[in-house]
């Protein structure tokens, strides 16, 4: 629909530059990612088998068959996708990460889900893939893309951001609209913790997709309202960067803190036969 | 930054650690029958629930990140005849997702690798056979173990040229003056096999490994692996 940005124009030619590979080819191997990330939302919608843990399994199956209460159809695609995707992670089935596995319902939710509420075609969303993938690169400059490393924020603020500037894109937002919406949604996300109970990619993982990929849109639709990140994006990634520094340890995916330290985590934990 | 293609649940600690086995597979330079696993920090305390033992087997035997068969590594190394073992270890100031293996093959062929896994299924090799080394096995890898002697340097980066090969980066190290030393050279093509031959012959080599890019070919984007905005990266 929309002539690509010059922000992914850009991405895709300095991918090219470096890899040797011609356009179409890259453009290419991007649709086969994200046909492999609508093969997993598939997986992971049409089944409730639970997770290796059993915390998780059921919760995209059971979201997509509820009564739509909100009126709000865009908000429980986007939602039911997400958890599809990290439901099925959560049971060692395949899927793509986007930046990382535990984050990886995100850009699936926000960008596929929107494009199917409004009937738009996978070859749509190449270049905001290419955008998407462009940011992460530019965050992962400054920061460790893992919650080893950084804390969640790490892991689903990238991804956050990365999907909010691909949905700003898809919906015909400037180059300087896409990047602002990715600085909004990471600034919204500084300083959450990686806490998974057992150690698990299950809780809170799999609606913490959820709950980002609904952050992105909204990102999004402030981006494309001409709303803007008051700290310049740069910064933004510097501060998340520096405060996953200040993180302790306990609250950097080593279960020794946070969710995974209640009564109720530590029973799972136990009787998985210790930490995971 | 999109991909890579894996099996759940975890970039750093299932793809990665699949990835960090597959180096050392071709480290190793044949079939391995014993592995031994230093587990370090996070590796160790979150590990199980990732699959990260699955998955450091899972690459030994040859396995990419998205292989159905990751799930089952266990059961398809007793089938290969691959004993392993796992133990915590503190290897220092490494990343907290990073692994020692020790690996041995069937003709008695050694090799140690540390390599840490530094998210979304990126990973650094960092030592081999304790020697310090830099690499991502996103771009095709010459490790060469010599003896240190006046201008094997400058051969080896002759013999690169005519092949026509470029050079990415380059790490050397040694142990001291003379003894033993080794030289890791990313390149944007592996060296061809006459050129490996014909290197591997001088006196001076103990032995010369080429690591054949990890990546898999849809892995060109994203990935992390993937050399989105390496304009600005390099």
């Amino acid at each position: 629909m929309n002539a690509p940005t010059p922000a992914s124009a850009w991405v895709l030619e300095q991918d090219c530059a470096e890899s040797g590979l011609d356009a179409q080819t890259v453009r290419g191997s991007m649709l086969g990612r994200i046909r492999e990330m609508r093969d997993s939302i598939r997986r992971g919608l049409a089944t409730d088998a639970p997770s290796i843990t059993g915390m998780v399994g059921w919760n995209a199956k059971g979201l997509q068959g509820a009564p739509d209460v909100l009126n709000a159809p865009l908000l429980k695609r986007v939602q039911a996708y997400a958890m599809a995707v990290n439901e099925e992670n959560a049971r060692m089935g395949r899927i793509v990460a986007a930046p990382t596995a535990g984050s990886a319902g995100t850009i699936p939710g926000a960008l596929i889900g929107v494009a199917d509420h409004l009937g738009l075609a996978d070859e749509q969303l190449i270049m905001p893939m290419v955008l998407a993938a462009g940011i992460g690169q530019a965050i992962s400059r400054q920061m460790f893309i893992s919650g080893a490393a950084g804390g969640c924020q790490a892991e689903i603020g990238s991804s956050a951001a990365m999907a909010a500037a691909a949905v700003t894109e898809l919906l015909g937002g400037s180059s300087r609209a896409c990047v602002h919406a990715a600085s909004m949604a990471l600034m919204n996300t500084i300083g959450l913790v990686c806490d998974p109970v057992g150690g698990f990619v299950e809780v809170p993982c799999v609606s913490r997709n959820a709950f980002f990929a609904v952050h992105a849109v909204s990102a999004a639709q402030l981006a494309l309202a001409n709303l803007e990140s008051f700290i310049p994006p740069d910064e933004v990634v510097g501060a998340m960067a520096q405060v996953g520094r200040m993180m302790p340890l306990e609250l950097r995916e080593t279960a020794e803190g946070g969710l995974a330290q209640t009564p109720t985590g530590l029973a799972v934990t136990a009787r998985m036969g210790g930490k995971g | 930054m999109i991909g890579p293609v894996m099996i759940g649940p975890s970039s750093s600690h299932t793809a990665g650690a699949c990835r960090i086995g597959l180096v050392a597979r071709q480290l190793l330079g044949a079939a391995p029958v014993r592995a031994r696993t230093g587990l370090h920090a996070s590796f160790a305390k979150t590990g199980r629930g990732h699959g990260t033992q699955l998955a450091l087997v899972a690459g030994l035997l040859g396995f990419q990140p998205d292989d159905a068969r990751l799930p089952d590594a266990f059961a398809e190394a007793q089938a290969a005849g691959l004993e392993y073992e796992f133990h915590d270890a503190d290897l220092g100031d490494v990343h907290p997702n990073s692994a020692c293996i020790e690996l041995e093959g069937a003709g008695g062929e050694r090799v140690s690798l540390i390599a840490s896994s530094t998210g979304g299924g990126v990973i650094e090799a960092v030592r081999v056979d304790g020697f310090r080394v830099s690499f991502s096995g996103a771009s095709a890898t010459l490790l060469i173990r010599y003896t240190d002697a006046l201008g094997v340097i400058a051969k080896v980066a002759a013999l690169v040229a005519a092949d026509h090969v470029n050079v990415a980066a380059l790490v050397c190290s040694r142990e001291k003056r003379g003894g033993a030393a080794m030289l890791c050279i990313e390149m944007d093509q592996p060296l061809s096999p006459a050129a490996l031959v014909f290197l591997g012959s001088w006196p001076e080599m103990d032995w010369v490994r080429m690591v054949r890019p990890i990546m898999d070919a849809g892995a060109t984007i994203g990935g992390g692996d993937v050399p989105i905005l390496a304009g600005t990266t390099a």
